[in-house]
């Protein structure tokens, strides 16, 4: 007998999920508020008091592993040199790490942007700028900026190697916590996740967890592993390439639609086609992009921000609301729970709003140049047209009525034929809120991992032509 | 070792010409950040202050290179790389027209080099040696 004990320290909710590792099955989940403005345990000993009583018996647990989101998450800067290039690398190297981006600087660095790293109370600043060999005057410039500026926390460099030495120095000078690891750009468009993502992931666990007050429940649990959404992106990635001669789902997007942000991942190829250009900076093949703007609760009002008075008039019209009073409630209300059909249709209208517009972030774009030969298409981002499944996740998504119409605003509703989104992928759930959890459970037991989301990520509620293609 | 970007602007797909400029560059030792084809001034602009380029060289076959070449210089300029040294070859505008003409717009758009038609890469070579102070 070997039980697994799964904790996502969320931003509000603590969730447990626990796992028969005989049965392959799920024993129970449970969840309450988070509490890690007192004593981050009271709220794990709550939702674990629930979850024996839900099982009618208390249980021990062969491993306790957790991941964490609580205490705003962790909180990045991303620098670098060209927006499209270096800086966009950067961005993508926090995402993929399971940060949230709250600074983006490119070229010199001046006061007010330093000022704001102070502000936002960032935990890591990733440095990046220049392709090896190149441009190193920026970086060597912003290193010196920080470190007059007095920065202490986690400074991670992954900028032109060339100047590496130089960098060191500066660390040492300033007494700045440095850590060097390879170019996320080494060369023009080619992209280099992985060391710089490892170096975060290390500080996250050694500095940054004890700073957001979780180290206090260490004695409890064996170790909390990672940020939350790169244990949901480690789960994704296992369902969808499987693992030994447990086949995974193929080319997948996952749709988190949370209170303060909408997170999309896909995990897939940027194209499979021979008669597309592909431009711009290479693509992960598992990407997530977060949307800090597009959120049913805290970031609620950012809905409504980029719409026109008339789309405004439009909606309020046509769905016989005031969308704008609405969105003011919820992020007022950030605990508002549907209590009313009312509420309800008001949040699966933010969730399908959310939707779309975090994949027309998320996806590829396509144009045609035309030649005698023929069409040729130049291509930038990623091409969803052949996803096979797009599987929703969050409260939003698991509790509504309607979660076909949520998780179609993925595809392409407006038959936009620049946006590369999912063609026809079929639809499914994360109906038990496992998917952090599983992304967890993935680090020890794999295969044990798989098979679970297998059983429990499946088809929507729903009529059944919407349910099958 | 000097950078050079090269690439082929516009919506211009011609790539043979563009592969034969990468590997003679690169046989003449020269560190060569090849953009490709269908490539805008951004793309070669973003390119070169990333590597630290010294030359950008835009290949322009289709004939419409004067319209994409147009306010480059300005660009770079704004970006904080106004001494780089641009290059632009090829078939850079339609037909058989005067070149001293051609010549002179593009000095005029702020080009330091410009070659007619069929002018071979290894004839620019020269041209590069001279002007990197090689
Ligand atoms: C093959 C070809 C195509 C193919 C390209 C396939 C591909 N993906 O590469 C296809 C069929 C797609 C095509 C399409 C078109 N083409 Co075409 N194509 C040609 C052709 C026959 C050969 C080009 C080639 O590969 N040459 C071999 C390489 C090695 O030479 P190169 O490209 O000239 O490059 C060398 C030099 O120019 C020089 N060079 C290049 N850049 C630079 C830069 C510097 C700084 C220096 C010093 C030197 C230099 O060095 C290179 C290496 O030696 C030429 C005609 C010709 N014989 O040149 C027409 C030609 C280039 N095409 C032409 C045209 C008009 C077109 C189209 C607009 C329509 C049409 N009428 O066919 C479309 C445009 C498509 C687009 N959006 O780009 C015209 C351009 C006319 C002009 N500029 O006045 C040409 C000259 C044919 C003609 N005489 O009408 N084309």
């Amino acid at each position: 007998m070997a039980n697994y004990l799964l904790i996502d320290f969320g931003s509000t909710f603590t969730k447990l999920v626990a796992v028969d590792s005989v049965e392959s099955e799920i024993i129970g989940t449970t969840s309450d508020f988070t509490t890690v403005e007192t004593d981050i345990s009271e709220g794990y000993q709550r939702a674990l008091a629930k979850l024996f009583s839900k099982i009618g018996k208390k249980i021990e647990f062969e491993q306790v592993i957790a991941c964490s989101s609580a205490a705003g998450g962790l909180k990045m800067a991303a620098i670098g040199l060209v927006k499209e290039l270096t800086v966009e690398a950067a961005k993508r190297v926090c995402l993929g790490a399971g940060a949230k981006v709250d600074l983006v600087f490119a070229h010199h660095l001046n006061q007010s942007e330093i000022k704001q790293i102070f502000d936002e109370k960032i935990d890591i600043i990733l440095l990046a700028g220049g392709a090896d060999g190149g441009n190193f005057e920026t970086v060597v410039f912003n290193a010196n900026a920080l470190g007059k500026a007095g920065i202490k926390i986690p400074v991670v460099y992954a900028g032109n190697k060339s100047v590496q030495d130089e960098i060191i120095e500066i660390f040492e000078k300033y007494n700045m916590d440095g850590h060097i690891c390879d170019n996320v750009m080494p060369a023009i468009n080619v992209l280099n996740i992985t060391s710089a993502k490892e170096k975060i992931r290390e500080i996250f666990l050694k500095q940054i967890i004890e700073a957001k007050g979780i180290k206090k429940i260490e004695s409890e649990i064996n170790k909390v592993v990672l940020p939350t959404p790169s244990a949901v992106l480690e789960a994704a990635k296992l369902l969808s390439e499987g693992y030994l001669e447990e086949p995974g789902l193929g080319e997948i997007v996952i749709v988190d639609i949370g209170g303060a942000t909408t997170d999309m991942y896909s995990i897939c190829s940027s194209s499979k086609r021979s008669d597309v250009i592909i431009h711009g900076l290479e693509e992960p093949f598992a990407k997530r992009t977060v949307e800090g703007d597009l959120g049913m609760r805290y970031s609620a009002p950012g809905i409504v921000k980029s719409l026109s008075e008339r789309e405004i008039n439009f909606i309020n019209k046509d769905k016989g609301v005031d969308i704008v009073n609405e969105v003011n409630r919820r992020y007022a209300n950030v605990k508002l729970l549907p209590e009313n059909t009312h509420d309800e249709f008001i949040d699966q209208f933010l969730g399908e709003m959310c939707a779309y517009r975090a994949m027309h972030r998320h996806c590829g774009r396509i144009h045609e140049v035309l030649t005698p030969m023929g069409k040729v298409f130049n291509q930038t981002g990623k091409d969803l047209s052949d996803v096979a499944y797009v599987i929703g996740t969050g409260g939003v998504i698991i509790n509504s009525k309607h979660q076909y119409q949520i998780l179609r605003q993925t595809t392409n509703i407006l038959h936009n034929p620049s946006e590369l989104r999912p063609n026809d992928p079929e639809f499914l759930v994360d109906h038990n809120y496992i998917m952090a959890a599983m992304g967890l459970l993935a680090k020890i037991k794999p295969l044990l991992a798989l098979k679970i989301m297998k059983k429990h990520i499946t088809q929507i509620r729903g009529n059944q032509n919407e349910i099958s293609k | 070792m000097k950078t050079i970007v090269i690439g082929v602007i516009g919506a211009d797909v011609h790539a043979v010409g563009n592969k034969i400029i990468e590997y003679t560059l690169t046989k003449s030792g020269y560190n060569v950040v090849n953009i490709g084809v269908l490539s805008s001034q951004e793309d070669f602009i973003n390119a070169a202050i990333e590597t630290n380029a010294d030359i950008i060289m835009v290949s322009s076959l289709y004939g419409h290179g004067e319209i994409d070449c147009r306010g480059m210089r300005d660009k770079c300029i704004e970006s904080g790389i106004e001494n780089i040294l641009l290059y632009v070859g090829g078939n850079i505008v339609v037909g058989k027209q005067d070149f001293t003409e051609v010549k002179k717009r593009f000095i005029e758009m702020g080009f330091n080099r410009i070659y007619p038609p069929g002018t071979p890469i290894d004839e620019a070579l020269k041209d590069i040696h001279a002007d990197l102070g090689e």
